[in-house]
């Protein structure tokens, strides 16, 4: 009993970052709503290559919700029309027959476009360089068990993890802010004892990585915590101003 | 082409302290004038490359993803295991090792296994030093669970993202190396070729992903890390852009590819439902501690539901067959993935199977929800019943879930020494794209920690056994012919691509490979289907090089392009598959030929005459392959039909 719907979608294009860019648009018919949204930009790049034009080039790879590489930007919200997840998770049934769709880039400030629907995000990896880690190296480290760590602590800390690294929060963000990013590193790690002896200047480090690559300020819109696929809590963002207050203080 | 495995001397709970006291090493100073090139950044690149560079190596890191932190390790959901014995049930190194070459159904190397089980426990303290979140007790220690092909709980996990967590922890140590300047990352960047300079592995050819420009790069070693084969299967649980690219390229310098049959079909997937379906969608193994098997008793009953008059709730308890329950009432749910696999298609083929298209079984939680509560299977799995959910469109809270195989990971892979070495001297190869430790069959849980293993622990020893004798290798420029003349071939590779401007998009050609590999190289083989296949994919091959068409052109970025290049690396890899099992006249985990097996159906292995790694020597272009055989010898393990009853 499979269902299909037509669609018209306007396809942001672009060849190369100093291409200026422009909207295609491409019709597409019988659409299996079974499908995930990814799978519907596949039939779209079938059709385009079959006419021998150049297939959409976007960013997936694990196609279920956890490497953080897709990036979509659909009807004006990063990873589209549904809660919680990301857009290798949307599926066609959140679409009615004959509806338009528009698919963007993040758009931010910290992520150039590199071509069409891909953006260069590697501005987090120098944040996490900055400091996101704890400072151990391999070997010689004590036993797992010999630390007790309460378990809300624990789990407070993996849901802070959870994140994915997709760039969500800054593509959706007015001031293109990274600080619920940033922040789930800082909380998760200050969190557990193991991250906790370096808190401070971690998160000192942290931001003013952040500040240096052109991410913009937190004015509270909350609009990060709406869209992160993973449900990262803004109250993140409180406890990074905690340890960056302490770490300016101890200064 | 000869095959020394180093295997160290001593009794096997020795032999790697042995090897450790009599290795070579490399003095700090020296170290920085060492290069390594590590190409991947899942848990075994990602480890490796941070702890090479902690000791002071100078790293060259690659991957083709953004960031370092995309690899497809991040996917792995249920957890790592470990010999900690924290629950007191029994656990220890002999028992995990044992088990490990047991579920192999006694395919893999002694030496090898033993020692990943011993490197298991500092795996888990590494891990819990650089903040990965694993589940706690209320009392602040470790949490564990159990897994299929064990009788004990020794798996840690971090919900069910344990994958993910130990990669971002990794990914961290990698990138304070990065920031300490002694890893340069490469993003965006794929390796297309190796350089041998007199027979050793001295660097590589990289294309930018992004440019389309290609580079040389000098090491004193090669290290290859870049995961299994399984998208040979166009729809396996593998991520889009894994491939099996770097293995076969190694292969064809010279390195030996060992066991490539050697597959394993995840039993717990969601189902194909259509045509244009990209990726199948692993629900982790873990959901079995929990969830129960069944398919309608009643022929009757299962044709009702797949013409959607009847649901599962409908069906009352005694018409359900559990049939894992009652074929193996000993491991029950918790069988090894190849005995759920084949018991789930044997229902399935008898008529017994679920959902539209008949090739379906439920796993069911229901009893547990009742024991438990909602909010307990909630806290253990939430985020896979989430993914299940967006997926489905079904509440497996209410109703139970649908699960089919499907190819999930590559036991065989690139052959190596006890060092990690392949054939080719200087060119290591590490995590899945190896073929060291899980024989014919990996249980659940060792993936993440046979790929830290390696990284962590393993490699950092092995390679200074080997850099000690390169001291006084100067650095080369890249400007050596080896290297010039490496960097031509595979642009001329390349540009033969683009020169075939045919009608067939590379994702046709995929999936029609995909479904000979399926039909005839997956589940069940026999002579004939293996027979057909070899040709079928020649013929794929010959369409393939005469008709693909890729837009665009090879200067900047071309997804097609890659696609492409990576597309003709899966056909060789195909047809080895196809050799290697036709060759392999057993029945033995992953590898299941129709013509051996028991009375009752399960894999009947043959000892007298397979039990050795079938190590597979290139021999040039559209050259059948020449096989060579590693003997295992058990020593220790005492070698048995399996018996999960």
């Amino acid at each position: 009993m499979e269902n299909t719907i037509n669609l018209t979608l306007k396809v942001w294009r672009q060849n190369g970052a100093k291409d200026k860019g422009r909207f295609e648009t491409y019709s597409l018919e019988n659409i299996s709503t079974d499908s995930s949204f990814l799978e519907m930009m596949d039939v779209l790049n079938e059709q385009l290559i079959g006419e021998g034009k150049e297939p959409v080039a976007f960013d997936h790879d694990c196609r279920e919700g956890i490497c953080g590489m897709c990036s979509l930007y659909i009807n004006g919200r990063p990873h589209g029309p549904d809660d919680d997840v990301t857009t290798c998770q949307l599926h066609m049934r959140k679409f009615k027959n004959g509806e338009t769709i528009t698919i963007e880039p993040w758009r931010s400030a910290g992520f150039p476009v590199i071509k069409d629907l891909i953006v260069n995000r590697s501005a987090f990896d120098q944040i996490i360089a900055a400091g996101g880690y704890t400072s151990v190296s391999t070997g010689g480290v004590p036993d797992a068990n010999a630390i007790p760590i309460p378990k809300p602590d624990a789990d407070e800390a993996m849901d802070a993890a959870s994140c994915i690294g997709c760039g969500a929060c800054v593509a959706t963000c007015k001031n293109g802010s990274a600080m619920l990013f940033v922040s789930a590193k800082v909380s998760h790690l200050a969190l557990l004892p193991q991250g906790k002896v370096e808190a401070a200047r971690r998160a000192k480090n942290m931001v003013a990585k952040m500040d240096e690559l052109g991410f913009g300020n937190c004015t509270n819109t909350g609009a990060c915590e709406v869209e992160c696929p993973k449900g990262v809590s803004i109250s993140n963002i409180a406890r990074l101003n905690r340890e960056f207050l302490k770490a300016k203080l101890a200064d | 082409m000869k095959l020394d495995s180093k295997i160290p001397e001593g009794p096997l709970a020795q032999k790697w302290e042995n090897y450790k006291a009599g290795q070579k090493l490399v003095n700090p100073a020296n170290k920085r004038n060492l290069d390594v090139i590590v190409i991947g950044t899942g848990l075994a690149g990602a480890s490796a490359a941070a702890s090479l560079g902690e000791m002071g190596f100078k790293v060259k890191n690659f991957t083709i993803q953004d960031s370092p932190r995309r690899a497809h390790s991040i996917a792995a959901q249920g957890g790592i295991n470990a010999a900690k014995n924290y629950p007191n049930d029994g656990d220890s190194v002999h028992r995990l090792f044992y088990d490990t070459v047991k579920g192999g159904d006694y395919r893999a190397r002694e030496a090898n296994v033993y020692r990943l089980a011993s490197v298991s426990n500092d795996i888990i303290d590494q891990c819990v030093a650089q903040g990965v979140p694993f589940a706690r007790e209320y009392g602040g220690l470790l949490d564990n669970r159990s897994f299929g092909g064990a009788q004990v709980s020794r798996t840690f996990y971090a919900k069910g993202q344990t994958g993910q967590q130990l990669l971002i922890g990794a990914y961290q140590a990698l990138m304070r190396q990065v920031n300490a300047g002694t890893v340069e990352m490469h993003t965006r960047t794929e390796i297309v070729d190796y350089v041998i300079v007199d027979g050793k592995a001295r660097g590589v050819i990289a294309r930018d992903l992004v440019t389309g420009e290609f580079s040389r790069h000098f090491g004193h070693a090669v290290v290859m890390a870049t995961g299994g084969y399984g998208n040979t299967f166009f729809l396996s649980t593998n991520a889009m852009g894994s491939n099996g690219s770097a293995a076969i390229k190694a292969y064809e310098k010279g390195a030996a590819f060992a066991n490539p049959c050697f597959a394993q079909i995840h039993p717990t997937c969601i189902p194909v439902h259509g045509e244009f379906q990209s990726k199948l969608t692993l629900m982790s193994e873990s959901l079995r501690n929990d969830g129960r098997i069944w398919v309608p008793k009643k022929k009757e009953d299962a044709e009702a539901i797949r013409a959607g008059k009847l649901k599962p709730t409908d069906i009352a308890e005694d018409n359900r067959d559990y049939y894992l329950e009652r074929r193996y009432p000993a491991f029950g749910n918790l069988v090894p993935r190849d005995v759920a696999s084949r018991a789930a298609k044997e229902r399935c083929d008898a008529g017994f199977g679920v959902g539209t298209t008949g090739l379906a079984v439920y796993l069911d939680f229901k009893t547990s929800i009742e024991r438990l509560g909602e909010n307990t299977i909630r806290a253990r799995y939430g985020n896979l019943f989430q993914m299940y959910e967006k997926i489905v469109d079904d509440n497996p809270y209410e109703t139970p879930m649908m699960i089919y195989p499907a190819i999930h990971y590559t036991m065989g892979g690139i052959w190596v020494d006890y060092e990690l070495q392949t054939t080719v001297p200087g060119l290591f190869a590490a995590g899945e794209a190896n073929f060291s430790d899980h024989g014919a069959n990996r249980l659940g849980a060792s993936a993440l920690m046979q790929g830290l293993a390696d990284g962590y622990f393993v490699l950092p020893y092995t390679i200074q056994n080997y850099l000690a004798d390169d001291i006084r290798t100067p650095r080369m420029t890249g400007d050596e012919k080896e290297f010039v003349e490496a960097e031509k071939a595979a642009k001329a590779k390349f540009e033969k691509l683009m020169s075939i401007k045919g009608n067939r998009s590379v994702d046709s050609l995929h999936k029609e490979l995909g479904l000979v590999m399926w039909d005839f190289v997956g589940m069940a083989r026999n002579k004939k289907g293996l027979e057909e296949a070899i040709e079928k994919i020649a013929a794929i091959k010959k369409e393939f090089w005469t008709n693909v068409k890729i837009p665009g052109s090879s200067e900047g970025m071309n997804v097609e392009l890659e696609k492409a290049s990576r597309l003709a690396d899966f056909i060789t890899t195909g047809d080895l598959m196809a050799r290697d099992a036709l060759n392999r006249e057993e029945s033995c985990g992953g590898h299941f030929r129709e013509e051996f097996q028991t009375e009752e159906g399960e894999a009947q292995r043959q000892d007298d005459k397979f039990a050795y790694a079938a190590c597979w020597e290139y021999q040039g272009e559209d050259k059948a392959p020449v096989m060579h055989k590693e003997d295992l010898t058990f020593e220790v393990v005492k070698v048995a039909q399996r018996n999960y009853k």
